[in-house]
């Protein structure tokens, strides 16, 4: 970062199943207008606008964002659109982060979206390929056997995946923008649920999600400036990263992949971070499948290998009492625009520490990670942000 | 040397080496990655480096045109990011990736980028394809075909008085006649413009010669930030100015002859702060040319698609990006001083993006 840059906006619609009440330009309109109100700007402030979704085929049309330059206010501005597979979410944010960081421009929107019932992610992501091992099963028949093997290395009891589904759906229920509130959410109703893919019930997998995020990000400037207008304090980013690596080789940690534990280190690394569980307090971690959760724990460092779901175990991500809360907001086991769900990650990050949750609020929350992952768990994007100014 | 200063960012950056794949109206014989491969080895050749050098990758491609989802992770093998890099990618022409690199290039730090967009159009149907980039509820239903939306253009320049079919058929001649010095054509002869007349229409007034060929094909870039650019190459293409803009996507907002969104680019970009000697257009149809000058107000003495353009050779998703090598290869051999790279992306040219190259004085 050649300049500070912070997020002084944030935006997110109700996420249903089904939005039937809004096309998709009115779906990512929702998100942006409250960003921009959020912010104390209007589309006239904006400089430029970044737009992230993943697959095209999701909705069966082409680079939607061309289409919906007039919606989100782009016309004789600068538009751009990042795809990154899940990981986009959050790959769009530090892509136009960097527009702001590196002294490009001074008001940027980003905004990611999905529209999931528009068509069928399943089918889409199911399409054979020539020479591709086929995943016929969406997303889940991936990441089922890459589950068992660290249930099987790890000597996790069986019953902690089901306690991150548990855990996740409670605190969905303090978030008002949240797919899915089960208030009769328990162990018992976890385990109930169809088997999906094993080891993955029903209830531990995520929900196909409508729904879109906004986030306005600035230069400091502008920034403190807002922070008058408003009354309302930003989100300073303190570090911000990427990485990637090859989807199939010979040796490759499926369970535990080097390009996740490059980018922690990266990230980490910029914001002066050197023991996560102690100095952050909380994450939005990309968690599609309960087990992520404690998989995560010991990719991003807040636990050593094998160890993460003894974090899990005890209660030590939850709300509700633990040292080191994961997903308050519900996570993606609660909602899942998929375009969006890696930005909801960054933006409830930043919420947080601008103590602006709301009934998932963690109390004095300061510093915060965003974290999201994609394609065969190869792509990953992660941010640090704070309530104080970097360094 | 005396490096030319950057009108956008504050730290120089140039184009260093180039590589391109021949653009074919149907390689069979090799999928995305097979493609792909050659180019980044031969790119990295030119640089003299490996990937252990390169900070940043991005790329530029579309999933729609092999008709799944994400054709950008396997293509990736062709890079073989191992030890993971940063690297991130574009539902967007390779030009747009080059935009993303230059941005992460001027962080201090951060010194050289590679870039590359793919596209193969011979596996679908183009018209088919393209037509769902438009508003879904409105327009995609319809299926119009990018030749049919393309004619309206055309006509609505000849209405206002822009142009006539012949001017369309010199542009098809020149650039047939360019592409015979360019190896990577794909469309490359002699034909008079009146020859070129007897052709019949595609779509009225767009006879067969104003369309670009189906192309399949590859492109790579690499970027240095800095002076370390002269360490590769002697006079490496400087990146002196670069925005992009997009217009309504509707058609009845805007008037089809003209482009707002490629003038305000070429403005900020800073085409017109001194002369162009050579200016590579996007320009995908004869007729975009003389509309995309008149956006630019690109006068006689510059010299428009030296290569022949994408009436010569339009690989999808990567015809942007070459419009970049083509221009960056004459001012690193010396035979442009200033030059104009643009892309295109969208129905009629709804997206634009416009740099100035510039050799060190």
């Amino acid at each position: 970062m050649n300049q500070r840059c912070a997020v002084i906006g944030v935006g997110q619609t109700h996420h249903k199943s089904k939005r039937e009440d809004v096309s998709i330009a009115g779906l990512v309109r929702e998100a942006a207008v409250a960003a921009l109100e959020d912010a104390g700007l209007d589309f006239s402030d904006i400089d430029a606008v970044v737009v992230g979704k993943a697959p095209d085929m999701f909705e069966g049309i082409m680079m939607p964002e061309l289409y919906l330059a007039g919606a989100l206010g782009a016309v004789g501005k600068p538009m751009f659109r990042v795809h990154t597979a899940g990981s986009v979410g959050g790959s769009t944010a530090i892509v136009a982060a960097h527009l702001v960081a590196n002294g490009i421009h001074k008001r940027v929107l980003t905004v990611a979206f999905e529209k999931q019932s528009d068509s069928d992610a399943m089918w889409a992501l199911s399409v054979p390929q020539p020479f591709s091992a086929p995943l016929l099963a969406g997303a889940g028949g991936y990441f089922a056997p890459i589950i068992r093997s660290y249930i099987n290395k790890s000597g996790a009891p069986n019953n902690v995946g089901m306690k991150v589904a548990v855990k996740d759906r409670l605190h969905a229920l303090k978030n008002p923008y949240a797919h899915l509130h089960l208030p009769d959410i328990d162990l018992k109703m976890v385990e109930e649920s169809v088997m999906l893919w094993d080891p993955l019930h029903y209830l531990e997998s995520c929900p196909s999600s409508d729904g879109a995020a906004a986030m306005v990000l600035s230069s400091e400037d502008v920034a403190v400036a807002q922070e008058k207008t408003t009354g309302r304090p930003a989100a300073w980013i303190h570090g911000m990263a990427m990485r990637s690596e090859p989807t199939m080789f010979a040796g490759r940690n499926l369970m535990n992949p080097q390009a996740g534990r490059d980018c922690a280190k990266d990230v980490f690394a910029q914001a002066g971070i050197t023991k996560p569980r102690q100095e952050l307090d909380c994450a939005e971690v990309y968690v599609p499948f309960s087990w992520y959760e404690p998989m995560w724990l010991e990719n991003l460092g807040f636990a050593e290998e094998n160890e993460g779901w003894k974090l899990t175990d005890s209660g030590a991500t939850s709300l509700d009492g633990g040292d080191i809360p994961w997903n308050c907001s519900g996570g993606v086991l609660s909602s899942n625009p998929i375009g969006a769900s890696g930005m909801l990650r960054f933006l409830e990050s930043a919420l947080q520490v601008r103590n602006m949750a709301g009934d998932h609020q963690v109390p004095d929350a300061h510093k915060a990670l965003g974290h999201a992952y994609g394609g065969g768990s190869q792509f990953f994007s992660m941010w640090v942000v704070g309530s104080d100014k970097p360094e | 040397m005396s490096t030319p200063p950057p009108r956008q960012g504050t730290r120089p950056v140039a184009i260093v080496a180039c590589a391109q794949s021949k653009s074919e109206r149907r390689i069979e014989q090799a999928n995305e990655v097979e493609l792909l491969m050659p180019v980044v080895t031969e790119v990295y050749a030119n640089a003299g480096m490996t990937k252990d050098d390169v900070d940043f990758i991005c790329s530029g491609s579309t999933d729609y045109l092999i008709g799944g989802p994400f054709s950008f992770v396997t293509a990736l093998d062709a890079v073989g990011v191992w030890p993971p890099k940063a690297e991130s990618h574009v539902e967007m022409d390779g030009a747009w990736a080059l935009y993303e690199a230059w941005v992460t290039l001027q962080e201090e730090g951060k010194d050289v980028a590679l870039v590359y967009g793919f596209g193969k159009s011979s596996l679908g149907d183009l018209s088919r394809i393209l037509a769902l980039q438009l508003d879904p509820y409105t327009m995609a239903p319809m299926w119009p075909d990018q030749v049919s939306l393309a004619a309206l253009q055309a006509q609505a320049m000849i209405d206002q008085g822009l142009a006539t079919e012949e001017d369309f058929a010199r542009i098809a001649s020149r650039a047939r006649h360019n592409a015979l010095s360019n190896p990577n054509a794909q469309v490359a002869n002699e034909k008079t413009m009146e020859e070129l007349m007897k052709d019949d229409y595609a779509v009225a007034p767009l006879r067969r010669h104003t369309l670009p060929p189906l192309s399949d094909g590859a492109a790579a870039i690499i970027l240095v930030a800095g002076d370390r650019a002269y360490d590769v190459v002697d006079r490496p293409a400087w990146i002196t100015g670069i925005d992009h803009r997009v217009d309504a996507h509707a058609f009845g907002a805007r008037n089809l002859a003209e482009s707002r969104s490629t003038t305000k680019a070429a403005e900020n970009a800073g085409v017109s702060a001194g002369p162009v000697d050579i200016a590579e257009l996007h320009a995908p149809f004869a007729h975009q040319e003389i509309l995309l000058r008149r956006a630019m107000g690109l006068n006689e003495s510059t010299v428009i698609n030296p290569s022949g353009g994408p009436l010569a050779a339009n690989p999808l998703m990567a015809g942007g990006l070459i419009r970049f090598i083509e221009a960056a290869n004459r001012i690193m051999d010396g035979s442009a001083n200033r030059a104009v790279a643009h892309a295109t992306s969208g129905p009629v040219l709804q997206q634009n993006l416009v740099a100035v190259l510039e050799g060190a004085s």
